[in-house]
């Protein structure tokens, strides 16, 4: 069963096309991998799937409870209680936030008690706060980072702020992630322990995962299948091994030149 | 924790009690004479606007400069309705009723197309609707244009003390709830804000529809406390005004608001015969307050009870 | 007929006024990106030092019109490296906080040191009114204009044809890269804050010898209009905000004469936030998104 269904996806900036006529289908619980040289378009197709830029052309579907329905125009914050989450490229983390109020925010679509409510602080106001603050706790177990709760975000080490970003878009309780290098800027020891990570989230929560990802060694071991954008257009897909020996996306990475 | 949670607010509760209690005493005992009760009224309607614009700036990082906009409307709501209506007390109620009933639908009308516009072009937009509402108060017959309204005393200084309260908690309350961490992270991050299934122009449209109620109750105790108002005392100086009491206390802090308000009404009084001097301060206070302590005098900190006990705390560990 | 077109000669006259401060405003913009609040207030200084200028040492107009103009460089030049350049990187609202304190420090230190009342301005130009059948053009009008027009050209020639309006054009694309290929950013800055500056106090000058009265707070609503007409063309723009503030003025003007008086800061105020709503990047503008 498909949960992502991308067809004929197309953005234009002035006369330029960052995103030209890509196809995709995704099944429920792969792990995907994105992959290409900078200014592929890989961000922008991010962008594209979670709402922040509307398409030019094609259609992006979403299956919702068995039902394929279209997402394309939609807003960000539409599509993310649809069930799309996403970490960034750039970490944008509410940096003068504790990283408990992250996660809390991540939580936020389930929020009930009213304005009226939280004004004049209802019973249910306080059983839900208790609530949400247990279910972030569980969180930030997970991704490890439940000591630094109180701390700010922008205080978080590098790879801990990453790790947040993930927490984070956990809360949304997402049926697909998208992960934008999550390895960037990491060490190996860090990144190891990120692909770990990866692997635990994804049977935890029955996550369907799309990561871009410049970490090859990381992409390959991990992704179940790859994606390959070059110039906005997608150059080839399959498993890690036919992606490996693919020509075009050799070509792709190491210039016309290396084929010869 | 929710207990603990419960000592800070009975604390809160006493310092309320104890401050309502003492300021009794001291205006019975005649040491707060007629002057510093104006004095103190006037601390109490700056805090209620500070507090107000706060949330819109502090906590929603939504920059208005419209504010004086909204409190005009609350003082011409509650000075019609006490010259044309009805008199004393329950006109003010009703004034301050109709006043924010008003300053919640026109709020709304300016931030649905102004909220999409960010930083410096806001503040200037909202500044636009703030003197288009002054002009068209200006403009009316019930309002008695330029002129003004010259109303008798309605609103004691025991009405602004339990106005300033309620407000306080409204604020508080709306800041540290799950729509208050939404507000925030809208401040922080919109994109990301966006991207966790925050519908951010539904809280910036909440927060200043919120704010603007709150400053219209402080332009509707004004016309209740000071006898007059004219359409020129509300000019987008006065915005500016509420501005600098932000400012000056920390966009984002509750308490920083509480003692800039105090400090500058206090101020005011001082240089009142000095306007230009006291002008003169104002912005260099500003400039300078910009350039070496951008963040205010309390940034986005609060001063609690608990971080009371911990300053303490850490003094005793010190000191052992 | 006869009296649109009045109004229109009126019209056009303020607006030179506009935009000769508009064009201060977006070139401090265009540079810097900030809302330089205190810009009116430049202009309310040119026409003091106008003012101080013909009355006390009984000099002429076009000395006094240069004296002013660079008495207010000196000004805009101080004003910039005492209390903007310390923000080169802080948020453009602590910066507009800023600028709205160095207004208030102007305003009021004029008030204190040349006294809160009105001041007539002396009638230095000859004052004769031509009439073209029904429509009357005074001498005033046609030395605003005209002033005006010289100005404009040699500020465009200034910006696309030199060294410095190289600079000038480079700093406000990417500063950091500017800096790379050798400009010298800071001074650039400072020069676009005494052109800016400069041109401002011309204004000062010209509404005084145009309206006669002047005072330390005339500075406010011209400059939030000059500021309105600057977004309305498209702000950094220089084109843009000469466009706006003819613009602006013409409006304002027919309002006032076909409506109310009373409505005319409503009406541009309107303008302001329709132009905003519907196309903020102005009139000549390019919408830009941001990154993620």
């Amino acid at each position: 069963m498909s949960v992502l269904k991308v067809t004929g996806l197309t953005k234009n900036f002035g006369g330029l096309s960052a995103v030209s006529n890509v196809n995709m289908e995704i099944e429920q619980g792969e792990l995907i991998g994105l992959i290409g040289p900078n200014g592929a378009g890989k961000t922008t197709l991010f962008n594209l799937l979670t709402g922040v830029y509307e398409p030019s052309e094609g259609t992006i579907e979403l299956n919702v409870d068995g039902k394929m329905i279209s997402i394309e125009g939609k807003k960000p914050y539409v599509i993310s209680t649809l069930g799309v989450s996403r970490t960034f490229q750039n970490i944008r983390l509410f940096k003068e936030l504790t990283v408990l109020d992250n996660v809390r925010i991540g939580m936020h679509q389930s929020v009930k008690t009213s304005v009226i409510g939280s004004i004049l602080r209802t019973p249910g106001f306080y059983r839900e706060e208790k609530m949400l603050e247990e279910k972030a706790y569980e969180l930030l177990k997970i991704v490890h980072l439940d000591e630094h709760a109180e701390d700010l975000a922008k205080n978080l080490p590098y790879g801990k702020q990453r790790r947040l970003e993930i927490a984070r878009a956990l809360a949304t309780n997402p049926k697909i992630l998208f992960l934008d290098e999550p390895a960037a800027g990491m060490n190996p020891q860090e990144t190891a322990e990120l692909t770990e990570l990866i692997h635990e989230l994804k049977e935890h929560f029955h996550l369907t995962i799309i990561l871009i990802e410049h970490d090859m060694s990381l992409v390959m071991s991990i992704c179940e299948r790859i994606y390959v954008l070059d110039y906005g257009r997608l150059i080839a897909k399959g498993n890690p091994q036919q992606i490996k020996s693919n020509k075009r996306v050799i070509e792709a990475y190491l210039g016309e030149d290396a084929s010869c | 924790m929710k207990n603990w949670m419960k000592k800070e607010n009975l604390l809160w509760l006493g310092l309320i009690v104890l401050s309502y209690a003492v300021l009794n005493i001291l205006i019975s005992a005649g040491i707060i004479n007629n002057v510093y009760k104006t004095v103190l009224m006037t601390i109490g309607i700056n805090i209620i606007l500070a507090i107000s614009l706060n949330l819109i700036i502090g906590i929603t990082g939504q920059f208005s400069l419209g504010h004086a906009g909204f409190m005009i409307i609350g003082a011409y709501s509650c000075g019609v309705m006490l010259k044309s209506f009805v008199s004393g007390v329950p006109g003010v109620f009703l004034g301050i009723i109709a006043g924010m009933v008003i300053s919640a639908f026109v709020a709304l009308v300016v931030a649905i197309p102004t909220l999409r516009l960010r930083g410096d072009y806001l503040a200037i937009a909202t500044l636009g609707f703030g003197e288009i509402i002054r002009i068209v108060i200006l403009n009316m017959k019930i309002t008695n244009g330029a002129a003004g309204l010259i109303l008798p005393k309605a609103v004691s200084w025991h009405m602004i003390f339990w106005a300033v309260v309620i407000c306080t908690i409204v604020v508080v309350n709306f800041g540290r709830s799950a729509h208050g961490r939404a507000c925030i992270s809208v401040r922080e991050d919109e994109i990301a804000a966006e991207a966790m299934g925050i519908n951010t122009t539904q809280y910036k449209i909440l927060a200043f529809v919120l704010g603007a109620m709150i400053a219209s109750v402080a332009g509707a105790l004004y016309a209740g406390a000071f006898y007059v108002i004219k359409p020129d005392m509300f000019t987008y100086s006065k915005s500016i005004d509420i501005l600098v009491l932000v400012v000056f206390g920390g966009m984002g802090s509750i308490t920083g608001s509480f003692i800039s308000s105090t400090l500058v009404s206090l101020l005011n009084t001082v240089l009142q015969q000095f306007s230009s001097v006291r002008m003169i301060v104002y912005g260099l206070a500003l400039v300078v307050i910009m350039v070496f302590r951008p963040s205010g005098l309390l940034g986005r900190k609060e001063l609690t009870f608990s971080g009371l006990l911990k300053v303490l705390k850490k003094g005793k560990g010190a000191a052992q | 007929m006869t009296q649109f077109l009045q109004q229109m000669i009126n019209g056009l006259s303020l607006g030179s006024i506009y935009a000769l401060v508009a064009l201060g405003y977006t070139m401090v913009y265009g540079i810097i990106k900030l809302i330089n609040f205190a810009h009116g207030d430049i202009y309310m200084l040119g026409a003091y030092i106008g003012f101080i200028v013909t009355t006390k040492l009984g000099l002429g107009f076009f000395p006094a019109l240069v004296i002013s103009m660079a008495g207010c460089a000196l000004i805009g030049v101080t004003i910039e490296r005492i209390a903007y350049k310390p923000l080169r990187n802080a948020t453009r609202i602590t910066a507009l906080i800023t600028a709205i304190g160095v207004s208030y420090f102007l305003e009021a230190g004029t008030q204190r040191v040349m006294g809160a009342g009105v001041q007539t301005f002396p009638n230095v130009l000859a004052n004769e009114t031509i009439m073209f059948g029904d429509v009357r053009i005074s001498t005033q009008q046609i030395v605003i204009f005209s002033v005006t027009i010289v100005l404009m050209v040699a500020l465009t020639f200034l910006v696309n044809k030199t060294k410095v309006g190289r600079a000038m054009r480079a700093v406000s694309v990417d500063p950091d890269a500017a800096r790379l290929m050798g400009v010298n950013v800071d001074a650039t800055i400072s020069f676009t804050f005494a052109i800016g500056s400069a041109l401002a106090g011309a204004a000062g000058v010209l509404v005084g010898l145009y309206y006669n009265s002047i005072n330390p707070l005339m500075g406010m609503l011209p400059g939030i209009k000059a500021f309105i007409a600057a977004v309305f063309g498209g702000i950094g723009i220089i084109p843009g905000a000469m466009l706006g503030g003819f613009f602006i003025g013409v409006v304002e003007t027919l309002v006032a004469g076909y409506w109310s008086s009373l409505w005319k800061d409503a009406v541009v105020y309107l303008i302001l936030i329709v132009i905003l709503i519907v196309k903020p990047a102005g009139l000549l503008g390019k919408n830009v998104k941001e990154k993620v």
